[in-house]
């Protein structure tokens, strides 16, 4: 229960970091929170022979405004984002989530970028960026580039990052005027990785929903977005006939696994009613965010 | 055996500098270099709480963070909570509450319980527990830790 032995590398800037990580020839680790990498490190899991520490660099930890986006650093905390008042004006879908993950010492510690590179299938974060087309910023030895949340998820634990690479940042747009959100989780234990979760987003447009958005977490080996029962929220208003048609192609969208905490069958049910308790509140939100 | 790095360390008020190897889990340095034994060592992998410690008066797990990480920064333990042989009003009420039995995981929920009652309104035993719920304790049933917490709360003047 102790780590292997490893050197440590303190890096001062991104561009340090990277090139870090280049000379550790695959053999090197980022820490930023450590929240996920630590224990796998104590476990022995994981034995690198480099652990490179970007807690000290200094820009690399802020949530600003950009015209319709909001930027947010890799070192981001959870907690940071959980009170930021720009993210509870903008997306406060996202502040919600964030209150769901982990508890406070983790989220005092764990950040952004972490999450988003670790990509546990159960946790909120790698959801959130998908619901909300998100588009990641990565650094390498050999130059930028971004990358669409919905690209970089490419299996448990696995997402579109190279060896030398690092998330430098995420850009999230800002949820439009006339936008309710919806947030729902099911955990063993508060705190706990969910059994599934479900988050939505509802545009309105003279009454009638102009954009939907539902994305899950928990039901499957990536989050996945629900695009056929978006596709029959567009155009209407929400009614019950309706709630019942979205709920089945929510349920049609995900292949949960069984484990331990839950079978596969009792996933798919979960994220259904999940789905739909979150369209539902989205729904209210946004009719009262339009009168 | 890797090779040692110079660090120092405010542990409750104190400068402290030594040389660890970096692979040492802040909680061992707590308690093997510095003698600091009222921060416990549970699970090792951030499941338990026991070794919740603040840094740079944030609640972090002792076992997720290594010493060479905590260099240059302020770290609160259980010690610090009061002077020697006193309590502070949270040790108090978890005295008064009959709040722990064997007292393993009292430090972690002592230090937890300091955060969560500075960063949240914790308006009903709901939040408390939620609060809690990151640390493990098999003695008490949980019910009268949160009794204490509550009872610290509702001595808090509320804000403006």
């Amino acid at each position: 229960m102790k780590p292997a032995a490893f050197d440590y590398v303190i890096a001062d800037s991104i561009d340090m970091a990277v090139a870090s990580l280049a000379d550790g020839g695959g053999d090197a680790k980022i820490i930023a929170g450590g929240q996920s990498l630590v224990p796998m490190l104590n476990f022995r899991l994981l034995r690198p022979s480099v652990l490179i520490d970007i807690n000290r660099i200094g820009d690399l930890a802020f949530i600003e405004e950009a015209g319709k986006k909001i930027r947010v650093g890799a070192l981001t905390r959870h907690y940071q984002l959980e009170t930021s008042p720009v993210i509870a004006r903008h997306l406060p879908v996202l502040a919600s989530a964030m209150t769901h993950v982990a508890h406070l010492a983790i989220r005092n510690r764990g950040t952004i970028g972490g999450s988003l590179s670790h990509a546990d299938p159960a946790a909120e974060l790698p959801m959130m960026a998908l619901l909300l087309d998100a588009e990641l910023h990565i650094a390498s030895a050999s130059g930028k580039r971004t990358i669409a949340a919905r690209d970089f998820f490419v299996g448990a634990l696995t997402v579109d990052l190279a060896r030398d690479d690092i998330v430098t940042e995420i850009v999230v747009p800002k949820l439009p005027p006339k936008t309710g959100w919806g947030f729902e989780e099911v955990a063993r234990r508060s705190g706990d990785f969910a059994l599934a979760a479900a988050a939505a987003t509802l545009t309105l447009s003279a009454g009638f929903i102009s954009q939907a958005r539902i994305a899950l977490t928990g039901v499957g080996d990536t989050p996945v977005r629900a695009a056929e029962a978006e596709a029959l929220l567009v155009g209407q208003a929400l009614e019950p006939g309706l709630m019942d048609r979205i709920i089945g192609a929510v349920r049609a969208a995900i292949e949960p696994d069984t484990d331990l905490h839950a079978s596969s069958d009792y996933r798919r049910h979960l994220g259904g009613v999940l789905a739909g308790r979150a369209v539902s509140a989205a729904w209210r939100r946004a009719n009262e965010s339009a009168t | 055996m890797s090779k040692t790095r110079e660090i120092t360390v405010t542990v409750n008020g104190g400068v402290y500098r030594r040389a660890v190897e970096p692979r040492l889990l802040l909680a061992d340095f707590l308690r093997g270099e510095l003698g600091l034994t009222g921060t416990h060592v549970g699970c090792e992998h951030g499941v338990c709480g026991a070794c919740t410690v603040m840094v740079e008066s944030d609640s972090v797990r002792s076992c997720l963070m290594f010493a060479v990480q905590a260099d240059g920064c302020r770290v609160e333990t259980v010690e610090g909570l009061a002077a020697p042989g006193k309590m502070n009003a949270l040790q108090a009420a978890f005295h008064e509450h009959h709040a722990l039995q064997c007292g393993f995981c009292t430090p972690g929920m002592l230090m937890t319980a300091t955060d969560m009652l500075k960063k949240y309104p914790l308006e009903n035993d709901d939040a408390i527990r939620e609060g809690l719920s990151g640390n493990l304790c098999r003695c008490t049933g949980y019910e009268h830790i949160v009794a204490a917490v509550r009872a610290v709360k509702a001595k808090v003047t509320p804000g403006p």
